[in-house]
């Protein structure tokens, strides 16, 4: 319950927190919503000799549209992703991925870069980000890069971040007409991680096919799990019950769940599936109704 | 009910707003962890990765080395005292902190007191301990084979692992009736280890003054005087006295039976402030709260019920293996080590019934809390509800078809069942009829046959209970030897005010509300002017405490008798006053008057003025009463619950539609207060019946020993409960009530199991065991080919 | 370990105080300030009862460093009572029985007085979704929905009158 003692520090620019950063490497960590670093703290797990909260620098939440890309802001709060009007009707599958992170409370405090920059393939971002095709932007002593989302979840707690880099930005290219997304996540209760959830992105073209999709997994590996070849099989198709059935069926057998007591990893995998499934179809009907 | 008293005084039947609100609702309740005494200091404990292993070194030079730690306490500190060891309620014995070896994984090893918590959680964390891994033991039934290793080798004798045989009923009868039986069915049913995990875990304030020698400890315990008086006996050798001990029982976040064990952290605090003489403060984690304590039910249980083709049931017979941990420390009536599990007859007219239990240690904390279950009531009723719906399937009869066919019926009470209860009062048709009827079954029927043929699955449960609270009699009911009685104290102060004092001990029952309306029913002192007082030892009368659903039978009795005694002398002074004999009086509540003279009154208030100021020559002064009430019987509160159950196909998700709990109580102090309980009770007898398990692997690491994993159910997974009532008074009651604080815990975990196998019994489902997780629902499916 | 001089506003009024950077927010307001109707349940984040407002959102205040709250507002139970008069929502617990032993009760009464802020009248799915990150062991919960929906039919009787 009691974190083991450990030095804070404020910094109220981006600067001053790189510089904090790179002056304690390996003995600092950033401290963003600290919803998943704090608990793991309080247990005397995961922690750090420094904490660096960005929370301090001005600048690092807003949601906006800008030139065709969704920007987010690294420090964004879950809550605010839940409410944003533009996220609703852009980008329903992060409003539906945002409302079912944690519980309302957390959702207060957690961030998406958080979310992200975690490295945990059981937190509900990760997923949606790569059926988004997003970028994250990260903020270092060498300046700001791009990473393509695919390139950012590296090992389970590990992504692409260096250890003196802040995730600063999010951009998802806004979805062309024609299109939606959905999340679909089976959890034991409220609160708690996935027993399995499906993020989907797809944009149908005129009649109907499928253009373009999106579908990843939550905590279905070490890393988050994206479903290349049920995107694959999908595009060009009519999404008809049984082309949704086995691109659901691809997107379960892309799943490598461990067993906990959340199920084992049949039942893990199946649900993949089912979820898929169930996030094709709203995501679909979402795109039809766009 | 209809009231027989005004909303001013507020007597039974009115849902009166709680009394104690006013501080809760400010955040000015005060928990045990709100106490701060001058000097006090915290204490942490050590505790054991390993399930069974033996101590080879406790290394504490780092821990003392931390600035802020003052001490580090081993088993070997409290050996000197003779206090390493400590009984349990069950007459076994139990470690308070190890010398030799630990014998379940996150048990007590040692403990850091500290200037305060941080630091002590600094110095727990210091603490260095070897251990040599020993073989484990998890599985009871390994426990009692031949060769298994012996665990309890502190117990001189002992040769193995097995604690106690219990049984009740006649075997020979039984077993004649099943070889004659037409019909039989037989079901294993296991209700694994569940947790209280009330939202306040379990903690202390210890407080030893030396100059005095007196010993003051704050406590979250549900059984004040009882912790008094075993302080007393256990560590009486070390100067403790039971004049100069006070337990004093704060407010309280919730018991449920989770509270009455003395735990070593307790024991543990108050040796350090007897060592250190400063106030010590001892409050677990939830996790430690989780791994440690608190701990309820596992017992695998094979029922067997036998009939007549035609569903007239004839005997029933239930074994069981009970897996107590490494300890007997359950929280049973001494005579009674596997509770009042010879309830397990319920509602139904069995003729014979035969039914056993042997209890095995295994390497787990100690478990068998009585967690709102009276005393083992929720595995009797789980089983019996349970092989009925077996029972109605083999026959292909209708479940309520067939409870009501084999209900004990109204006019047979009191009725004397196969294993020796004498149920007071009961009227079983009545309540399932209200509640089929209320919940439209037969067009739920019709509905589930129409969604079968498509395909759907949707199920029906039902769970006819028969309770057994109030514990108890004295010839029957003892803790400890301590006999199970309770007491009520009430004195009139001259205006006409009350202080009524119990020996129970409320943890959100609303006690400060509930007898202060039966006083204003008794004797028409506005419930307003009754403060009522419960969980200081040095000012309560004697009592057992509160847990079992055994307030209102038996305190709330005391309270009602103490009224009556303070009428009776009430009317002697109303007759004084009136110049009247006591023969010509009558009373309505609140007053004495002259019969046929009403104007010629005296009321409560004016007598007991004149108590104090102008009482009859030869009259003690004063107006107040005690009673010690020792209940004649138990109550036997019962009801009947509907279910109704979607289940999806895609995932196994168990979702409940609606939940329909009739409850009988007999009458009823104040309406809204026994719906909070059965609301609340509804919600702990899903939790396990969906969602709570801890288990253990075969090393005895535990799983579900953090609320990561031990699923209590939020706002989200709860269903809108919907409640009525029917109202059968207990005939021995002092004012007809039963008690229900844990009938809906009992009665509800078999309704929805019925429920969830009514939704597959097409398909050949007999039985599924709790938890019923999504992912057991679909291996079903599975097996089945219906899944999505 | 460095200490740190922190000034929270709690209930309009500055407090401030040194702390060890990781002293929890709860502690802080327990232990430090001794307000101590904010109650502490579990340590995995979870329960809720340690449900405080920071900067007007509910928050679990034992997930929160106090060193975070620096410059910031914090509103405790203690803070909902105003010139001796009950805010709505702790009347709504009261007239309508949403609590029983009390523990989780000052979490629930700033999630609902959150909510009634920012959804005057609320459904009783919005309701049971805006406390699902509280736990309760007594109630069942039934009766803290009446507890919110009793606040919310008060205040917006009380705006009417007024109006």
């Amino acid at each position: 319950m009691i974190p083991a003692a450990f030095d804070y520090h404020a910094p109220r620019t981006l600067d001053e927190a790189l510089a904090l950063l790179a002056e304690h490497g390996d003995d600092a960590k950033v401290l963003s919503g600290g919803q998943s670093l704090l608990p793991l703290m309080k247990l005397r797990l995961g922690g750090a000799g420094h904490l660096v909260d960005i929370g301090r620098i001005p600048g690092l939440e807003y949601i906006r549209e800008e030139g065709g890309v969704v920007r987010i802001g690294g420090r964004t709060r879950e809550a605010e992703l839940e409410r944003s009007a533009l996220i609703h009707a852009k980008l329903p599958l992060l409003a539906d991925t945002a409302a079912v992170i944690a519980d309302p409370l957390v959702r207060n405090l957690a961030t998406v870069g958080g979310n992200l920059a975690h490295g945990d393939p059981a937190n509900d971002h990760p997923a949606a980000m790569l059926a988004l095709r997003a970028e994250v932007v990260a903020a270092g002593p060498k300046g700001t890069r791009t990473i393509p989302i695919d390139d950012f979840f590296v090992g389970l707690f590990t992504t692409a971040l260096d250890a003196g880099e802040i995730l600063t930005e999010i951009r998802i290219p806004l979805p062309p007409p024609g299109s939606g997304g959905a999340y679909e996540k089976l959890e034991r209760k409220v609160g708690d991680f996935a027993t399995a959830a499906a993020a989907v992105q797809v944009t149908l073209g005129v009649g109907g096919t499928v253009e373009k999709a999106g579908i990843a997994l939550t905590n279905a590996g070490p890393t988050p799990v994206r479903a290349a070849e049920a995107e694959r099989y999908l595009v060009g198709k009519q999404p008809s019950d049984e082309v949704i059935a086995e691109a659901a069926r691809l997107a379960g057998a892309a799943a490598a769940p461990s067993a906990d007591r959340r199920g084992k990893v049949e039942y893990k995998r199946e649900m993949a599936r089912v979820l898929t499934a169930r996030a094709l179809r709203r995501a679909i009907q979402r795109a039809k109704e766009h | 009910m209809t009231l027989k008293t005004t909303a001013e005084v507020c007597g039974m039947g009115h849902s009166m707003k709680r009394k104690e609100d006013p501080r809760f609702i400010r955040g000015q309740g005060h928990y045990v962890d709100d106490v701060k005494l001058p000097g006090m200091v915290h204490l942490d404990i050590v505790r054991s990765p390993y399930a069974h292993a033996k101590i080879t070194a406790i290394h504490t030079e780092k821990a003392l080395a931390i600035p802020g730690v003052l001490a580090v306490i081993t088993g070997k500190t409290l050996e000197q005292f003779n206090l390493h060891w400590m009984p349990t309620l069950m007459s076994d014995t139990q470690m308070v902190l190890p010398v030799e070896k630990v014998m379940y994984q996150a048990q007590e090893v040692a403990a850091v007191i500290a200037t305060d918590r941080y630091i002590a959680a600094d110095g727990v964390e210091a603490v260095e301990v070897e251990y040599e891994p020993l073989p484990v033991v998890v599985d009871p039934f390994k426990a009692l084979e031949p060769g298994a290793p012996v665990l309890r080798t502190d117990k001189k004798d002992k040769k193995d692992n097995h604690i106690f045989h219990w049984e009740a009923g006649d075997r020979a009868g039984t077993d004649r009736a099943f070889a004659e039986a037409e019909v039989k069915v037989k079901q294993d049913i296991y209700i694994p280890r569940i947790h209280v995990a009330s939202i306040e875990t379990c903690g202390c304030v210890a407080d030893f003054d030396r100059a005095m020698g007196h010993l003051t400890v704050y406590m979250t315990t549900q059984a004040p005087h009882a912790i008094r008086t075993v302080f007393a006996l256990v560590a009486g050798h070390v100067g403790l006295s039971e004049e100069k001990i006070r337990i004093v029982s704060p407010d309280i976040g919730g018991g449920f039976g989770g509270k009455v064990p003395v735990y070593p952290g307790y024991v543990i605090a108050v040796a350090a402030s007897v060592v250190l003489g400063k106030p010590v403060k001892w409050i677990e984690d939830r996790m430690e709260n989780l791994q440690a304590d608190s701990f309820a039910r596992d017992y695998h249980m094979t029922a067997e019920l036998a009939a007549k083709r035609d569903g007239t049931m004839t005997a029933l017979r239930i074994k069981t293996l009970a897996d107590h941990g490494y300890a007997d420390a359950a929280a049973n009536p001494s005579k009674f080590p596997a509770g009042l599990f010879s309830i397990c007859t319920g509602s139904y007219d069995l003729r014979h019934a035969f039914t056993e239990v042997d209890a095995a240690y295994t390497n787990k904390p100690p478990g068998g809390i009585a967690y709102r279950c009276s005393f083992r009531v929720t595995e009797a009723v789980h089983a019996i509800e349970r092989i009925t719906d077996v029972l109605a399937q083999e026959l292909e009869m209708d479940p309520a078809a067939l409870r009501l066919k084999n209900f004990i019926q109204p006019e047979q009470f009191p009725y004397q069942s196969a294993l020796g209860w004498e149920y007071d009062s009961g009227n079983y048709p009545a309540a399932l009829e209200l509640a089929m009827k209320t919940i439209g079954y037969d067009e739920l029927r019709r509905e589930q046959a129409e969604k079968r043929r498509r395909g759907e699955l949707m199920g029906i449960g039902i769970s006819s209970f028969t309770e057994i609270v109030g514990a108890g009699p004295s010839k029957q009911f003892d803790i400890l030897g301590i006999k199970m009685f309770d007491s009520a104290e009430l004195r009139v102060h001259p205006t006409g005010k009350v202080i009524a004092r119990f020996g129970t001990k409320s943890q959100g029952q609303g006690h400060e509300t509930t007898y202060a309306q039966i006083v204003a029913e008794e004797l028409g002192i506005p419930a307003a002017h009754v403060q009522v007082e419960e969980g200081d030892t040095d000012t309560a009368p004697y009592g057992l405490g509160t847990y079992a659903s055994r307030s209102t039978p038996t305190s709330g009795a005391a309270c009602a008798v103490a009224a009556r005694k303070i009428r009776e002398k009430a009317k002697k002074i109303a007759a004084y006053l009136l110049e009247a004999s006591e023969e010509d009086l009558e009373w309505e509540t609140g007053k004495f008057f002259v019969k046929g003279a009403p104007q010629k009154a005296k009321t409560i208030q004016e007598i007991a003025f004149a108590a104090y100021t102008n009482h009859p020559p030869g009259m003690e002064a004063g107006l107040e009463a005690v009673d010690y009430y020792d209940p004649p019987n138990l109550t036997f509160p019962f009801g009947s619950y509907i279910c109704v159950v979607d289940i999806d196909r895609g995932t196994g998700a168990v979702k409940i539609r609606r939940f329909l709990a009739v409850d009988d109580c007999g009458n009823i102090i104040n309406p809204m207060i026994v719906d909070g309980q059965i609301h609340g009770g509804l919600t702990m007898g899903m939790a396990p019946a969906l969602l709570e398990e801890i288990s253990y692997d075969e090393n005895g690491n535990i799983s579900g020993g953090s609320f990561m994993d031990y699923l209590l159910p939020t706002a989200m997974e709860t269903p809108s409960w919907e409640t009525a009532k029917t109202v059968t008074p207990s005939p021995h009651h002092p004012f007809g009530a039963k008690g229900v604080g844990e009938s809906a815990t009992v009665g509800a975990p078999p309704a929805i199991v019925n429920a969830v196998v009514d939704a597959l019994a097409h398909l050949g489902v007999r039985h599924i065991d709790i938890p019923i997780t999504p992912e057991k629902v679909w291996d079903i499916l599975k097996a089945k080919g219906v899944a999505e | 370990m460095a200490k740190h001089t922190i000034k929270v506003k709690v209930q309009g009024a500055e407090r401030q105080a040194e702390v060890e950077s990781r002293l929890l927010l709860v502690h802080f307001l327990r232990e430090v300030l001794g307000m101590t109707g904010t109650h502490i349940g579990c340590d995995t984040t979870h329960c809720g009862a340690c449900t405080v407002l920071l900067d007007g959102q509910p928050v679990k205040s034992c997930t929160v460093l106090a060193v975070q709250a620096d410059g910031r507002e914090v509103m405790t139970v203690e803070g909902l009572e105003q010139d001796g008069k009950l805010h709505p929502i702790q009347e709504g617990f009261w007239q309508e029985h949403g609590l029983q032993c009390g523990f989780c009760t000052p979490g629930m009464l700033m999630t609902g007085y959150a909510l009634l802020e920012r959804n005057a009248d609320p459904s009783e799915a919005e309701i049971r979704q805006a406390i699902s990150g509280n736990l309760c062991r007594c109630t069942g919960y039934v009766n803290i929905v009446k507890a919110v929906q009793h606040a919310a039919a008060a205040a917006k009787q009380r705006r009417t009158t007024a109006a």
